[in-house]
């Protein structure tokens, strides 16, 4: 039985360092941008949780296979937790891309960029996930079910990124992001600090939902234990097997 | 012992579509609801833009956009029988390869589509093209065979994946419609050029590789994953 | 070590306004997530408590009839 809580205190300061690390460099130490100035520090936030978001979602769908494979019910509410995550960073990435946007082009949202357009078409994709899993009443084929959806969404990530790259006929250039790799030395570091600060707060937060919903889970079957089957009322909308 | 000779995968999938298209030949409700939409679709756009023809690009995405509706009523009814007759369990029981299923039903929804696109395909040059459908015809033929792959392959997977759930109206085109936005995109950029007043008579090399690609990956997932469906 | 902008694109003044909100976006979605873990703590707790009662109950009534054989009890309306 593994314990989610174990390692989590660490897991979590080590967070809280490397994100406060990671702040005081974006506003202290990283140098303004030649061309859009005090703008371009969103990108530091901007940019690790949209990796971190991607990144969550491809691993939900690993987790997903490994569920499949094994036919053990935790890899499956594991995957749940990861794309549930996922989409929660996926909706800041939107929020502070929209913010950025703004601020370097005077509207909310740009189709020109194919990175923007991507991302919004994965969005879509995962925010079916909730209602997909929840319309199907049987615990068994709805954790196999959502298995499936999760390993075929999960594979549409680098597809979809491919794909709209690939046809970047697009006359703009990449308008919210800097161009290529060229990030000078102090920004490269700034940048990488935060995107080590976003995927920790990520495994972070992973392991603190994975260990919310085993302590629940351990409770109901305590209850179960000590007082019958009786006792237990029925979850309504929930991803754990009972 | 006699050995028992149980049917390859490429018979049952055989069995599996004749059976389908004879339903719908003896029925004859989903494909006539398909073209109907188109074709009323068709009427809408028409004064929707309000424009005597349309062309080019614009021309490419009034296509795709009613293939796709067309194709979601579809998909909607592709695994409703096998759901409320028992098709399901009576297929678990039979010794055959359970992916025979998928090939089945994605070769019953693009055959549905090609027959979709021979009536409505002219209709759509007669009621809102402007320029001619004669030259660019083979180049059209060839993307949009690409793109009813991607159409059939998609739709299949996720009708499997709605006929189980409680909205299965629903649930089906909320997840097949991102799934297949790729695809779809990379067809209406590709025939854009082919409907241009002065088009070319081929689509553009680049969306033809990127539906390729994405057909021949999504085929692959499919039969890697549809077992899971199928299972009681 | 470090470049100063020679031109910044906004003027630091309004510049300021949309990074800071950037940042309050994410550091709202992280505290709105602690909120919601909050709630559940405290429910987790109240389902402890219920349980411990239940359990307590139960042993109660076990033991206010340890004398009881396996004779048929009426059963109570």
């Amino acid at each position: 039985m593994t314990t989610y809580g174990r390692g989590l205190r660490g897991l979590s300061l080590a967070t809280v360092v490397v994100i406060t690390g990671a702040l005081a460099l974006v506003f202290f130490y990283a140098p303004l941008d030649a061309n859009q100035g005090f703008i371009q520090k969103i990108f530091y936030i901007h940019v690790p949780l949209a990796i971190t978001a991607l990144c969550g979602f491809v691993f939900g769908g690993v987790l997903a296979v490994i569920h499949l494979r094994t036919g053990d019910r935790k890899w499956d509410i594991r995957s749940y937790v990861a794309i549930h995550m996922a989409l929660i960073f996926g909706i800041g990435t939107l929020l502070t891309g929209t913010i950025w946007a703004k601020a370097s082009w005077g509207h909310w949202w740009v189709w020109s960029d194919p990175t923007l357009t991507s991302f919004l078409i994965v969005m879509l994709l995962f925010a079916t996930y909730q209602p997909l899993r929840f319309s199907i009443e049987d615990p068994e084929r709805q954790s196999r079910y959502a298995s499936v959806f999760a390993i075929v969404a999960g594979a549409f990530v680098p597809l979809n990124f491919l794909a709209v790259r690939l046809a970047q006929a697009y006359v703009h250039p990449r308008v919210l992001t800097l161009t290529g790799g060229n990030l000078p030395g102090p920004m490269r570091l700034t940048f990488l600090i935060s995107l080590i600060g976003v995927a920790l707060l990520y495994t972070t937060l992973w392991k603190y939902e994975m260990a919310a919903k085993a302590t629940r889970m351990q409770v109901r079957a305590l209850r179960r234990t000590l007082l019958g089957e009786d006792s237990v009322s029925p979850l309504k909308r929930s991803a754990a097997p009972s | 012992m006699r050995e028992a000779r149980t049917p390859g995968t490429w018979q049952t999938a055989a069995a599996i579509l004749r059976k389908d298209l004879l339903l719908e030949l003896r029925g004859l409700d989903t494909l006539p609801a398909m073209i109907l939409f188109a074709l009323v679709t068709f009427v809408i756009f028409h004064f929707g833009l309000n424009q005597a023809t349309i062309a080019g690009q614009e021309a490419a995405g009034v296509l795709t956009v009613t293939l796709l509706f067309a194709a979601m009523l579809g998909i909607n009814r592709l695994f409703v029988a096998e759901r409320e007759q028992g098709g399901f369990d009576a297929y678990l029981l039979a010794p055959v390869d359970r992916s025979a299923l998928l090939i089945a039903k994605a070769a019953a929804l693009f055959l549905f589509l090609v027959v979709l696109e021979v009536i409505a395909v002219p209709a759509f040059a007669l009621l809102l093209l402007g320029p001619s459908l004669g030259p660019p015809l083979l180049g059209l033929i060839a993307i949009l065979a690409l793109g009813d792959l991607a159409l059939a392959v998609i739709g299949t997977l996720v009708s499997a994946i709605a006929v189980q759930t409680r909205a299965r109206d629903l649930v089906g085109p909320i997840i097949g419609l991102p799934l297949l936005l790729p695809a779809l995109i990379a067809l209406a950029r590709g025939a854009g050029p082919l409907l241009a007043v002065h088009g070319s008579g081929t689509p553009p090399g680049r969306w033809v590789a990127i539906l390729a690609l994405y057909d021949v990956v999504f085929a692959l997932l499919s039969y890697a994953v549809f077992d899971f469906l199928l299972e009681d | 070590m470090s470049v100063f902008a020679i031109a910044p694109a906004l003027p630091l003044h309004a510049a300021g306004k949309y990074v800071a909100g950037a940042y309050i976006v994410f550091l709202a979605l992280v505290l709105i997530y602690v909120a919601i873990m909050a709630s559940r703590l405290a429910r987790t707790e109240r389902d402890l408590a219920e349980l411990q009662r239940d359990v307590l109950a139960q042993r109660q009534s076990a033991a206010d009839d340890p004398h009881r054989t396996g004779r048929e009890r009426e059963p109570v309306a």
